[in-house]
């Protein structure tokens, strides 16, 4: 009908010059967005069904095919831009809420744009990390209560439950049904090889995986799926999800069509059913229900595993974070309004949460002043997109950072941000068979090996230029970040100088 | 702008003497030895710890204040009253040379804690003292407390070290221990307060570096109760030893493996004993890892550490003749008080020397 038509927002442009019509492009895409035509012998192409994930330009033989964005326009208009006037016509149509993936794509301030990193010279030398031992090894669980020593006067090793990392990067929690069981095989043995831990998300943990136990954070959230005792025994860590910063206040929700098979199974919930976790657990009304949560996991447990606790960076996250780390929590684990999801109520993921970089510095001054830091390790994500993201996040007072986006894309993800269809053609987003095989665990694991192996030597880079070789003293260590067009506003939260002072 | 509103980074001399036995020398053999630096220094600050100066008040604790004004001196010495039985107090003896100007009021106090105001406390009568010092620090404008052990004291100003020696007469004094700083700051400093060595209770520091972790090290100590004023690296490595060593009764080997731990690489070749030690330490003291050139000296109550970075980015040389040890910048600077010596060592990166009294126990 006329009324709800909406013009495509992407074009496919086929150069019919390079197309050599092998129909690699049809075979593809899973949105049936290209068509032979058997009587003129020619690939056509509908744009409506595009969604811009690239598969068919990445693999067309001859570079025949590109995406554009399109240039049909509605009237300039600052205040009502074509996307607001679209997002209209959806809901006059179906009266539905709009839904969307991934991170808020909107444009925020991205702070770690604005803050520039130190190097050492000639006061104080630069070191080689190429001839010098470099370490990026970090810890993250509470510090020791009291020192004891043996008979003989020395030191026992006593400490907490604690998690060793080879690098301050974790991945991210992405459950299993938004990611496809191959993205979490590659997930699980790449952290194994790089000596970190990835995340169950809240889809419970596949049996096939309980070998990579050590390297598994195993999650808790409010819909609890999953959540048995051989789960809870089975990782290196548990994490019990209050919020995550794409949609802070409501839970997670993954659409009927992908709860089929084994996801229904390690879920523990019947096919087709919607799985709709509730926005709070319904046993945690307060900190003190927290509190009580956070040791029945570990009674559960037998003290043997850290216990963190993720949130969505909200308005008194500060606050939020003090009661965390008072609740016998291990690790708080801060998401910020960019990070990631399968699905959304595009709204929520758009319009709430704050930005990573002030959450961090907030909740890391407000735990030193309170003098509760070392109580607690500070994980971060939404979004780390690169190594120089990570320095500054460790600068600012963070341990160790979350990364859910970078490692899809190094999985091949296209950042299309249609994963909520459940047709992903990188074989990511998707529980579709014939979709899934696509993505190799062989070489997707060794890609994610080699995009953090990169990152830790660049972290290495950066550390030596500035004269640290351990990564402990890079920790909160503000005098290393300069702003650059920030107010003073910003500069005092973030708690940095400006560049030239 | 005052020594405390911005960083001011600094290349520097250090120099130290002890006697193992305990015998008392004069302060003549540490301006010596600290002279022959000169042009390690930029005339910008200078400054000595002495150990055993005050044997005739050994059980008080000698308080050596600067006054900005006769006002800041009035409200210190209605705190000391309040909180400590005053023995004695006087002008510190100085002696006027062109070379020294500017001087702020200087005065010495010989206390000991009023004992039911301590008792009142609740606290040790070490960690009743330091709280003192804090209070009086940051809470009255314009005193400042600059040294603040039993038996021990701190001289220095803005000037060259020879100078600010000559100034106070320090050649007048004899102690079992002396450790001197010549600074080279590439900012002016107006005040004294921030010349080095940095004192707290017994323990003084003096350092010649740059510490990149000065930040991450300085945000962590604040929360034991240590107040950062002066924005020097000396005086965060001050609190922390005085963390370690006091609050945590670490040992002085215990201390060097934290601000100075080795390499991961290194404690996986340790035997295992060792190796835990190690990992105990690193993991929970990581906050204090102090990573940066530096070559301190820490003169405490009963003897003298010296150590450097790991990575010896600050030389250090240290010699031994019969019951004397000497720790300097230079090996000059121990030739010219001290020529023939049984051993003249540089220690490795991050091996502390440490000296006890013969007599005495840490």
């Amino acid at each position: 009908m006329a009324i709800d038509y909406i013009y495509p927002d992407y074009e496919i442009i086929r150069n019919n010059d390079r197309c050599i019509a092998c129909r690699v492009c049809e075979r593809q895409c899973s949105n049936e967005a290209h068509e032979y035509l058997s009587d003129s012998k020619k690939m056509v192409s509908d744009d409506a069904k595009c969604v811009n994930c690239h598969r068919c330009v990445s693999l067309c033989p001859t570079r025949a095919l590109k995406i554009v964005q399109s240039d049909h326009t509605f009237k300039i208009n600052a205040n009502w831009d074509g996307k607001s006037i679209k997002e209209i016509y959806k809901q006059a149509d179906s009266g539905g809420v709009l839904l969307s993936s991934m991170g808020n794509p909107e444009n925020y301030p991205v702070y770690f744009d604005k803050i520039l990193i130190n190097a050492s010279q000639v006061t104080n030398p630069p070191i080689d990390p190429l001839r010098e031992p470099m370490e990026t090894r970090v810890f993250l669980g509470p510090k020791p209560d009291k020192i004891e020593r043996d008979d003989k006067g020395r030191i026992k090793k006593n400490l907490p439950p604690h998690i060793m990392l080879s690098m301050p990067v974790m991945f991210s929690a992405m459950s299993y049904g938004s990611i496809s069981y191959n993205a979490h095989e590659s997930l699980a043995r790449a952290a194994r090889e790089l000596g970190i831990l990835y995340n169950t998300g809240e889809g419970g943990l596949h049996e096939d995986l309980y070998k990579y136990g050590q390297n598994t954070i195993v999650q808790v959230a409010s819909g609890r799926f999953g959540v048995h005792k051989k789960y809870l025994s089975s990782g290196a860590a548990i994490e019990i999800k209050m919020g995550q910063g794409a949609k802070p206040g409501i839970g997670g929700h993954l659409p009927g069509k992908k709860i089929v098979g084994d996801i229904s199974k390690t879920r523990m919930i019947p096919e087709g059913s919607d799985a709709i976790s509730p926005a709070p657990h319904h046993d945690i009304y307060s900190i003190e229900d927290l509190r009580q949560l956070v040791y029945s996991l570990k009674e559960a447990t037998g003290y043997t595993k850290p216990v963190i606790v993720k949130i969505a960076a909200v308005h008194n996250v500060s606050a939020i974070a003090s009661g965390i780390a008072r609740s016998g929590a291990d690790i708080i684990a801060i998401d910020g309004f960019r990070g990631g999801t399968g699905a959304a109520p595009t709204r929520i993921r758009d319009h709430v949460g704050i930005p990573i970089e002030l959450a961090l510095a907030s909740v890391d001054k407000r735990l030193r002043d309170e003098g509760i830091r070392d109580n607690v390790s500070i994980v971060v994500g939404g979004s780390i997109r690169s190594s120089a993201d990570v320095v500054k996040a460790v600068a600012l007072g963070a341990d160790c950072v979350y990364i859910g986006t970078a490692a899809l894309i190094a999985l091949g993800c296209h950042l299309c941000r249609s994963c909520q269809t459940g047709k992903c053609n990188w074989g990511i987003a998707t529980q579709r068979e014939d979709l899934v095989k696509r993505l190799n665990p062989n070489i997707g694991y060794k890609r994610l090996v080699n995009l953090l192996t990169a990152w830790q030597h660049e972290i290495k880079e950066m550390m030596g230029g500035m004269g640290i070789n351990s990564i402990e003293a890079l920790k909160g260590n503000r005098l290393m970040l300069r702003g650059v067009g920030l107010n003073e506003k910003e500069l005092e939260i973030l708690g940095i100088k400006h560049a030239g002072e | 702008m005052k020594e405390g509103m911005f960083r001011n980074l600094s290349g520097c001399a250090i120099s130290g003497i002890i006697s193992k036995s305990g015998n008392r020398f004069s302060g003549q053999r540490i301006i010596d030895s600290i002279a022959v630096m000169h042009d390690r220094s930029n005339g910008l600050g200078g400054g000595f710890a002495a150990y055993g100066i005050y044997p005739e008040y050994k059980e008080y604790y000698a308080f050596h204040i600067f006054y900005d004004n006769k006002t800041a001196k009035k409200e210190s010495e209605e705190f000391l009253e309040e909180h400590f039985d005053i023995i004695n107090l006087s002008k510190i003896p100085t002696q006027k040379i062109p070379e020294i100007t500017d001087e702020p009021l200087i005065w010495r106090y010989f206390v000991t804690p009023l004992p039911t105001k301590l008792a009142e406390s609740q606290l040790d009568e070490r960690e009743f003292v330091a709280r003192c010092v804090f209070r009086i620090n940051t809470a009255i404008d314009g005193a400042y407390i600059f040294s603040s052990g039993k038996n021990m004291g701190v001289f220095k100003a803005v000037g060259f070290p020879e100078d600010v020696a000559r100034f106070y007469r320090l050649d007048e004094y004899e102690g079992y221990c002396f450790t001197a700083h010549g600074r080279y700051p590439t900012n002016t400093p107006g005040w004294w307060g921030g010349a080095h060595p940095f004192a707290l209770l017994d323990y003084s520091v003096v350092h010649n570096g740059e510490i990149s972790s000065y930040d991450a090290n300085r945000r962590a100590i604040e929360m034991y109760g240590y107040k950062c004023t002066l924005q020097t690296d000396t005086e965060v490595i001050t609190y922390i030893i005085d963390y370690l060593h006091r609050k945590n009764k670490l040992t002085l080997n215990e201390i060097c493996s934290v601000i100075a731990a080795p390499f991961w690489s290194t404690i996986e070749n340790k035997p295992q004993k060792e190796r835990e030690e190690l990992e105990f330490l690193r993991y929970a003291f990581a906050s204090q890892l102090i990573t940066g050139p530096f070559s301190i000296i820490v003169g405490f109550e009963g003897g003298m550490m010296a150590l450097n970075d790991r990575l010896k980015l600050r030389s250090m040389v240290v010699g031994e003749k019969d019951d004397m040890v000497y720790v300097a910048s230079e090996e000059a600077a121990i030739r010219v008080i001290q020529n023939d010596l049984d051993k003249v060592w540089s220690p490795k990166g991050g091996e502390g020397v440490i000296v006890l009294l013969e007599k005495g126990k840490i």
